[in-house]
């Protein structure tokens, strides 16, 4: 399976990486071979297979509805890149 | 010079042979004279602080098995206060705000942190070679040559190998314990998924990720285990079970034993030399008791495709929390919101970690969930079903647990298919969610270790380190040291 550039542009904007003209054809190559990899699992039948999410088939555990978090804003925000007042700042997104 | 187990070290500790203070600061020298390029982050203040604390402890009177020990941890736990960067650009500058449950847990023994290990980028990689800091060297390279000490757990196992930590923490989502521990004459287990918290240990694949220790011998790893296991609140998928002592059954007989052999484990692509190492590594076990046992794992070869979605598409899916706003990396320079988070992205991830984020992508976007997903998901579970029908007729697998012995670095970057072969053996466990464990088995002619893989049942690493510690009793390839160590082979 060979993707063309437009498949490999679109699969970046998805995964939000850049990806230059040159490095089209380089990830286009590489990725085109994973998929041939993961291509093998055709082969197998899997009529009346339930998927495997965990396993341990184990649901996740519920637990009683009360507060266990406490409040660590300050903590947190002092390793953001840019922080102000308990906001983080990035660029205006609305005029 | 000669091998220190953990096992040893806490005998001496104990008697009052040497202190934690001592100790430590004699790996401390240890890591600052290497050349492997092992560690990341070194905390010589903090180490010797703890040092000093568990010194305190015992002298009042506190006795547990490991207190004092100074180990490494691989740069993938967060410790907090501590730089955790995951081997990646992306997390080269991040403070941890909190520590991984794990790590808390072996404080709570008394262990002591030497230091953050070496890793492939986010644990994406089997040599080490996409860590935004470098490669590692794996002692076990002549001095001409440069091998790959394998990955993700790279970093560890080069440092448990070259005698700079006498133990370390690795991390296995297809194989970065096992595989490592082959090309460096270890023993490393993967537990069964769930063992041991994955709280504060920087996610990849949820599903499959698992931490565990990486030690010179199968004794060690049980009290590193006994130290590293339990339920934890804060992890969803942590296995409620009641704790267990991993060092119970390490005496008990194999005689009776039942060793499963899948003829899918010879597959094409065997080294032969390694092939030669592991049958005669299973000749032992029948002297010791075992009875051989032919078995099939009729869909092993469906384990790679299907790990190469489930595994990036979790990843994908992890990965987007790295987006320059919160914490990490953020670009330079960007016109708006889009650009922010594109150029810190772009910009903060190596190549490896990109492919995988964006084969993910691809094989979760619209329309392509049930082709990609869910059909490898399907895949897991008769690859599991393969292992369940399997153990009705033997206690453990046995195979060997990489094709080949360390390569050169460089030699496989330009293929990333080709360097996923390696984890051929190691990730059918992976989706199993079973226990694994590889020990060392031997050398080649040219002098490279050689890995035994054992996988037992859901549970049984008290078994699964029996075994092990049974064949280590009757041979002596996991206390051999690299020539460049000043070992013979």
């Amino acid at each position: 399976m060979a993707l063309d550039s437009k498949t490999v542009q679109d699969i970046a904007r998805l995964a939000r990486l850049r990806v230059s003209v040159e490095e089209t054809t380089k990830f286009g190559t590489e990725l085109s071979n994973i998929l041939d990899l993961v291509a093998q699992m055709e082969a197998a039948d899997t009529d009346n297979i339930e998927p495997m999410t965990h396993p341990f088939d184990a649901t996740l555990r519920m637990r009683n509805d009360q507060v266990t978090e406490t409040n660590q804003r300050d903590k947190f925000q002092s390793i953001a890149p840019s922080a102000e007042n308990g906001l983080y700042l990035v660029p205006r997104v609305i005029d | 010079m000669s091998i220190k187990t953990l096992t040893q070290l806490a005998g001496d500790l104990k008697n009052g042979r040497v202190s934690s203070e001592e100790l430590t600061r004699d790996y401390l020298t240890k890591i600052d004279l290497s050349d492997h390029n092992a560690f990341i982050s070194v905390n010589a203040d903090s180490a010797i602080t703890q040092a000093k604390e568990a010194d305190k402890k015992r002298a009042k009177g506190a006795d547990s098995p490991l207190l004092g020990l100074p180990i490494a941890q691989k740069d993938i736990f967060c410790i907090e206060g501590t730089r955790t960067t995951c081997g990646s650009k992306i997390l080269s500058d991040f403070e941890a705000p909190y520590t991984a449950s794990v790590v808390e847990n072996m404080r709570s023994h008394g262990l002591v942190t030497l230091g953050k290990t070496n890793m492939d980028e986010f644990a994406m990689g089997s040599s080490n070679e996409t860590s935004y800091f470098g490669g590692v060297k794996n002692p076990w390279g002549s001095s001409d040559e440069n091998l790959v000490p394998g990955g993700s757990s790279g970093g560890s196992a080069a440092a448990v190998s070259a005698q700079l930590a006498p133990a370390a923490t690795g991390t296995d989502t297809g194989g970065s314990i096992r595989q490592p521990a082959a090309f460096c004459n270890l023993t490393g287990l993967k537990p069964s998924y769930g063992r041991c918290s994955r709280y504060g240990m920087i996610a990849f694949a949820s599903s499959l990720d698992q931490a565990g220790p990486m030690t010179h011998t199968a004794e060690d790893a049980a009290l590193l285990l006994n130290t590293m296991a339990g339920f934890d609140q804060k992890d969803s998928t942590s296995l409620d079970v009641p704790a267990e002592d991993f060092t119970i059954m390490l005496e008990d007989s194999l005689s009776g034993l039942k060793i499963g052999l899948p003829k899918e484990y010879v597959s094409e692509g065997l080294d032969p030399e390694v092939a030669a190492l592991v049958e005669s590594a299973i000749k032992e076990y029948e002297k010791l008791g075992a009875q051989l046992v032919d078995v099939s794992l009729p869909n092993s070869a469906l384990a790679l495709p299907s790990y190469y979605v489930i595994a990036p598409a979790e990843a994908s899916s992890n990965l987007s929390r790295f987006d320059g706003v919160r914490y990490g990396y953020r670009a330079e320079e960007y016109e708006n919101l889009e650009e922010l988070y594109l150029n810190s992205r772009t910009e903060g991830f190596g190549e490896e970690v990109k492919r995988r984020i964006m084969i993910g992508a691809y094989a979760l976007s619209s329309g392509y969930y049930d082709a990609y997903y869910s059909k490898a998901q399907k895949l897991r579970r008769l690859i599991s079903n393969d292992f369940d029908a399997a153990f009705k007729y033997c206690d453990v697998i046995m195979g060997p647990t990489t094709p080949s012995p360390a390569f050169a670095a460089g030699s496989r970057t330009d293929d990333p298919v080709s360097m996923y072969l390696n984890d051929i053996y190691t990730i059918p466990v992976n989706l199993a969610g079973l226990p694994a464990a590889s020990i060392p088995a031997g050398f080649t002619q040219s002098g490279l270790p050689v890995g035994l893989h054992m996988i037992t049942p859901y549970l049984r690493e008290a078994k699964l380190l029996n075994i092990a510690h049974q064949y280590q009793l009757v041979t002596d390839w996991h206390m051999q040291s690299p020539s460049s160590l000043g070992g013979t082979t």
